[in-house]
C-alpha cells in the first residue's frame, strides 16, 4: 500500500525524464552533438564520466550559504550541469523525498530526517557526514547582559529564547541544558532557529541558543558566545545520493566534492566543524 | 402579547414570495461551480482521511493540545471584544462622517486584510516590541508585551480589526440614517441614538463582524509567531501547536488541524444563518 | 378658524443654501398651522432639513420662541443647535417606527429621550395612542402594522416628544386613498392650536389642516397667504394649476352643505360637524363628470353651467364653468362636443366630496 504512490510516481517521472530527453535531444541534435543525445535515465552510467541535465539537491535551510557557493563550482567544474537547490527544514524535505518529490541528493541537517529516507532504502548507500554543527550563545551586539555562560541563562531577568524540544535545534538545547545542570526559563519556544535568531536580531529576546553558524550567518546583528557544554550535543550533517536520482552521475559527483577538501574548506568558511 | 412572531431582523426587506421566478443561470455555471466547491472541500477531505482515528482522543486531549486550544478561545474572545470596542467607532466615523483623507484612511485601516501576517508581525514588533515606537515607553511603566498573552491578543486584533470594521460599515450604510435622524427629532442626543437605535439595526451586520474577526483570530499564525513568540499555554497557540507538532508527531498535526476545521466550520456556518450575508474576504 | 397670522410670530427663519439653489424666509405664528405647497425638487424638503436641524444654511438665523436655532454668517458666532435640541418634531412619508421597538417603545422614546422615568414615559405613550385611537397596537412589532397604523403610530410618537413645533413632510402620501382620509381627520384634531408646518402637493390637506399656504418653487418662496385667498386668487403658476380644487362654503346638513344659492352638496363630512356649523366643501376636479343629459336616480351631486373655457394642458383638459372646475379626457370633450357657452351637469359623487368646518 505504501509503496503504491510512490513508484506511480516514479513511473510518472520517467516518462517525464523520457520525453524531456526527446525534446532536448531533438533541439540540440539540430544544432550540434551533444552527448547527453540518446543517453535517457534508465542508460547506465559510464565510468569517469558526469552526465549532463539537471541535478536537484534538497538541502538543510543551514546550508543555503555554504551549499549555493558549492553548487556554483560544481557548475564551474561541470558546464553541462545545471544544480538546483531546494532548502527547507530538513523534516520538510524527508516528507517531500518520501512523496516522490524528483531529488537527486540529500543532506539533511541530522540523522533522524535522513533515516526517513534510507529506511525504505531510497538512499543510494551508506549517508556519509560531512559536517557538524554546535550550538552557541546567541546575544544582541555588544552582550549587553554580559552573558559569558550558559549557566548566566538560567538566570529568569534574562529573557532567553530556545528552539522547542520538538525540533532539532532544541533536542540540542535540552541536551546542553541537561550537561550544565540547569533549566532554562524561556520566553518562548520557537518552532525554528530563524525564529529564535530573529527574536534577538529584533532585541526582543536578551539571549537565544542558537547553532554557530546561524550566527556566522548574523554577523553584525548578534554576537555569538561560545560555552563549554556545546559538546554534549554535536549535530551531525549526513549527506546521501538517492536511488531514484535521474542523474546518478552528477549526483555522486557533486557528493564528492561536498565531503571532499574543497568543500571541507567551505564548511569551514561559513563556521561548520567537519568530521 | 402577541409581540414574538415576525420580529424582522432587516430593515426595508422586499417580500420574497414562493412562486417568484429567479433569472436563470447559465447552465455552464454548473460544473464549474462544482469544481470550486470540490475545489474547496477535497483538501479538507483529505486531510480528514489522514486523520489517525484510534489516537484521535488521545492527540486532541493531551496536555499541550488543550493549552493551545484554551489559550486560543480566549485570545480570540478578547480579541474580538477589542474589535468590537476599537471597531464600532471606526465603522461609524468611516460611514457616518466626512472628512478630507477618507478614502485614504479606509485603504490603510483595511490593511490588514491583504499584507501577509508576517508582515504583520514585523509591524506590530517595530511598534510595541521592546525597541519599537512605543515598547520603550511601556517598558517605562513596567508594561512588557513582548512574550505575552497580551502580544497574541494583539496581533490578533491587527488581523482581525478589519473585518469587524468592513461588515459593520456595510451594515450602518445599508441602514442609512433615516432612523436616527428620526430619533434626533424626538431629542435623542447622539449617544442615545446610538445606544437605542443605531446599534440595534445594525447587530445582524454586528454580529456577522465579530464572528468573522473571532475566526480570523482562531486562524491568526503569521503575526502572532513573528510577534508573540510560542510558549505552551502563553502564546502558543493553536495554530503555533499545529506547526511546530507537524515537526514531530504529523499525526497530532492532522488531529488538531481538525480540530481547528470544525471550530471554524461551526463559526462560518453560525453567521451564515444569523445574518445570511458575509463578504467575501481572503484570509490568511 | 383659531388662531391666524395676525398672532405673534414664534418660528422665525431666513436662510440660504446655494448647494440647493435655496433662499428664503418663513416663519409661523403660535398655534398656526402652514402649509407648504410646490412641485418636486422646489425646496420644500430643504426648508424642513433646515427647521429640524438635519441641514446646515450656507448663511441665515432661526429662532424658535425666542431660542435660537442657528445662526450662520450673521452677527458672529455663529451657533448651531442640533436637532435634538430644538424642541422640533418631524413626521415623514413613511413612519419610521424604530423596528426592533414596540409600538409603545416607539411612542414612549421622545419622553424617554428627554429624562421622563420609565413609568412616566409609558403614561405619556399610552395618553397619545389613545389620542391617536391606536391603543389597541401599544404590543405590536411595527412590522405588524399597516401604513395607515404605522403612520398613526408615527404622529403619535411626534407628539409624545412634546415638540414646540411640529413639522410634516408629506405624511399622507405613502398611504393609500382609503387610509389618507382617516389619518387627515386625526391630524386635523391633534394640530389644532399647535404650531405646525405640513409639506404636501395634496390641495386639500393645506385646505383642510392649515391656516396659511406658502408656495415654493426654485427654492423661493413664490406665493404666500391665507389658505382661502390663495387658492381663489392664485398669482404663482404652480397654485394656479392647484386652483381647480372646487371649493363651496355653506352651512353644514345632516348629510352635506347647502350653499348660498340654496344648491345641497352631500358629502363626507367631517366627524363633529353639527347640521348648522358653517361649513366648506370640496373636491378634485377630476373627480367630477360631465353630462349633457343629467342620468338619473343617482346619488351624486349634479349643477348645471354654462362652460366659460376649454383649457387643455398635459393630456386632459380642464372645463371651467364660472368657478367650477372638471378635469376630464380630450376624448370626453369629444365625445361631448364641448364648446364655450354649451351648458352641461357637473357631476360629483358624494364620496368624494369632503365636508369640513370653516
Amino acid at each position: 500500500m505504501g509503496h503504491a504512490p510512490r513508484r506511480n510516481t516514479a513511473v510518472k517521472r520517467t516518462a517525464r525524464s523520457s520525453l524531456l530527453a526527446v525534446l532536448l535531444g531533438g533541439a540540440l541534435l539540430a544544432t550540434t552533438a551533444c552527448s547527453a543525445a540518446g543517453q535517457g535515465p534508465q542508460g547506465a552510467p559510464a565510468s569517469g564520466s558526469v552526465s549532463s541535465g539537471e541535478l536537484n539537491v534538497f538541502a538543510a535551510a543551514s546550508l543555503n550559504g555554504v551549499l549555493t557557493d558549492l553548487a556554483a563550482d560544481f557548475e564551474d567544474d561541470h558546464p553541462d550541469v545545471t544544480v538546483r537547490l531546494n532548502f527547507a527544514g530538513s523534516s520538510d524535505l524527508a516528507t517531500q523525498i518520501l512523496s516522490g518529490a524528483p531529488a537527486d541528493v540529500f543532506a539533511s541537517a541530522n540523522p533522524e530526517n535522513m533515516d526517513k529516507v534510507t529506511a525504505p532504502g531510497m538512499a543510494a548507500g551508506e549517508p556519509v557526514t560531512f559536517a557538524t554543527n554546535v550550538l552557541q550563545i546567541v546575544v544582541p551586539v555588544g552582550n549587553p547582559h554580559g552573558i559569558t555562560s550558559l549557566a548566566d541563562l538560567a538566570d529568569q531577568q534574562i529573557k532567553t529564547v530556545i528552539c522547542a524540544p520538538q525540533v532539532p535545534c532544541g533536542a540540542a538545547t535540552q541536551k546542553v541544558s541537561q550537561e550544565a545542570g540547569i533549566e532554562i526559563p524561556a520566553v518562548s519556544e520557537e518552532s525554528s532557529v530563524t525564529d529564535v535568531l530573529g527574536k534577538v536580531v529584533s532585541g526582543e529576546a536578551d539571549a537565544g541558543l542558537v547553532y554557530v553558524t546561524d550566527v556566522k550567518n548574523a554577523q553584525g546583528d548578534v554576537e555569538g558566545i561560545d560555552f563549554a557544554e556545546a559538546g554534549a550535543a554535536v549535530n551531525d550533517y549526513p549527506i546521501a545520493r538517492l536511488v531514484e536520482s535521474a542523474n546518478p552521475d552528477a549526483a555522486e559527483a557533486f557528493v564528492a566534492l561536498v565531503t571532499g577538501p574543497e568543500g571541507r574548506k567551505a564548511l569551514a568558511d561559513y563556521g561548520f566543524g567537519t568530521p | 402579547m402577541a409581540t414574538t412572531t415576525a420580529v424582522p431582523d432587516r430593515v426595508n426587506t422586499v417580500p420574497d414570495t414562493a412562486t417568484a421566478v429567479r433569472a436563470p443561470v447559465p447552465y455552464w455555471v454548473y460544473p464549474l461551480a462544482a469544481a470550486g466547491a470540490i475545489f474547496v472541500l477535497l483538501p479538507l477531505a483529505g486531510m480528514a482521511a489522514r486523520v489517525n482515528w484510534q489516537e484521535f482522543p488521545q492527540l486532541v486531549t493531551s496536555e499541550a493540545s488543550l493549552a493551545a486550544l484554551g489559550l486560543s478561545l480566549r485570545t480570540a474572545t478578547a480579541s474580538t471584544a477589542l474589535c468590537i470596542v476599537l471597531g464600532i467607532p471606526m465603522a461609524l466615523v468611516l460611514a457616518r462622517s466626512s472628512f478630507p483623507g477618507q478614502q485614504v484612511l479606509r485603504s490603510l485601516v483595511l490593511l490588514p486584510l491583504v499584507l501577509p501576517p508576517v508582515v504583520g508581525g514585523l509591524a506590530l514588533l517595530y511598534t510595541f516590541g521592546r525597541r519599537g515606537l512605543l515598547g520603550s515607553t511601556f517598558e517605562a511603566f513596567g508594561l512588557q508585551i513582548a512574550f505575552s498573552t497580551t502580544a497574541v491578543v494583539l496581533a490578533q486584533t491587527f488581523v482581525a480589526l478589519p473585518f469587524l470594521v468592513l461588515s459593520l460599515e456595510g451594515a450602518l450604510r445599508t441602514a442609512g440614517t433615516r432612523y436616527e435622524a428620526a430619533a434626533a427629532t424626538l431629542g435623542a442626543r447622539p449617544s442615545r441614538v446610538l445606544r437605542t437605535v443605531t446599534l440595534p439595526l445594525v447587530l445582524p451586520g454586528l454580529l456577522s463582524g465579530a464572528v468573522l474577526s473571532f475566526a480570523r483570530c482562531l486562524g491568526e499564525f503569521g503575526a502572532t509567531l513573528t510577534f508573540a513568540g510560542s510558549l505552551q499555554g502563553v502564546t502558543r497557540t493553536l495554530p503555533l501547536e499545529i506547526y511546530l507538532q507537524r515537526e514531530t508527531d504529523a499525526d497530532a498535526a492532522v488531529a488538531l488541524s481538525l480540530v481547528l476545521v470544525v471550530v471554524a466550520v461551526v463559526v462560518v456556518t453560525l453567521v451564515h444563518s444569523r445574518a445570511g450575508w458575509a463578504p467575501a474576504l481572503g484570509v490568511r | 378658524m383659531g388662531p391666524g397670522p395676525g398672532c405673534p410670530v414664534s418660528l422665525e427663519l431666513t436662510a440660504r443654501l446655494p448647494s440647493r439653489g435655496f433662499e428664503a424666509d418663513f416663519s409661523v405664528a403660535d398655534g398656526e398651522t402652514v402649509a407648504v405647497l410646490g412641485p418636486n425638487g422646489a425646496g420644500k424638503s430643504t426648508l424642513l432639513g433646515l427647521i429640524s436641524g438635519l441641514l446646515r444654511p450656507a448663511w441665515g438665523r432661526a429662532q424658535l420662541d425666542g431660542n435660537v436655532l442657528f445662526s450662520a454668517g450673521q452677527r458672529p458666532p455663529d451657533r448651531w443647535v442640533p436637532a435634538h435640541a430644538r424642541g422640533v418634531g418631524l413626521l415623514a412619508q413613511e413612519p419610521l417606527l424604530f423596528p426592533h421597538l414596540s409600538v409603545k417603545a416607539n411612542v414612549a422614546y421622545g419622553p424617554r429621550s428627554r429624562g421622563a422615568s420609565r413609568a412616566a414615559a409609558d403614561q405619556t405613550a399610552r395618553h397619545w395612542l389613545a389620542e391617536l385611537d391606536a391603543t389597541e397596537l401599544a404590543g405590536r412589532r411595527p412590522a405588524e402594522l399597516s401604513g395607515g397604523q404605522g403612520q398613526r403610530v408615527a404622529v403619535a410618537r411626534a407628539l409624545a416628544a412634546e415638540p414646540a413645533l411640529l413639522l410634516l413632510d408629506e405624511p399622507m402620501s405613502a398611504l393609500d386613498i382609503t387610509a389618507a382620509p382617516a389619518l387627515r381627520r386625526l391630524l386635523r384634531r391633534v394640530l389644532a392650536g399647535r404650531k405646525a408646518v405640513i409639506v404636501t402637493h395634496e390641495p386639500l390637506d393645506a385646505l383642510l389642516l392649515a391656516h396659511r399656504v406658502v408656495v415654493v418653487d426654485g427654492g423661493r418662496i413664490v406665493e404666500q397667504g391665507p389658505v382661502r385667498e390663495v387658492f381663489a386668487r392664485p398669482r404663482s403658476s404652480f397654485a394656479a394649476g392647484m386652483t381647480g380644487l372646487n371649493l363651496v362654503t355653506g352651512t353644514a346638513t345632516e348629510t352635506g352643505l347647502t350653499d348660498a344659492d340654496g344648491v345641497h352638496w352631500s358629502g363626507d363630512a367631517e366627524a363633529g360637524l353639527r347640521p348648522g356649523d358653517l361649513a366648506a366643501a370640496a373636491f378634485r376636479p377630476a373627480s367630477v363628470a360631465l353630462f349633457t343629459d343629467l342620468p338619473a336616480g343617482s346619488p351624486r351631486n349634479a349643477v348645471a353651467a354654462t362652460v366659460t373655457e376649454l383649457v387643455p394642458h398635459g393630456g386632459l383638459v380642464t372645463v371651467r364653468a364660472g368657478w367650477l372646475a372638471a378635469e376630464v379626457t380630450p376624448a370626453a370633450v369629444s365625445d361631448l362636443s364641448l364648446a364655450p357657452g354649451d351648458r352641461v351637469h357637473f357631476v360629483v359623487k358624494a364620496a368624494e366630496v369632503s365636508i369640513y368646518p370653516r
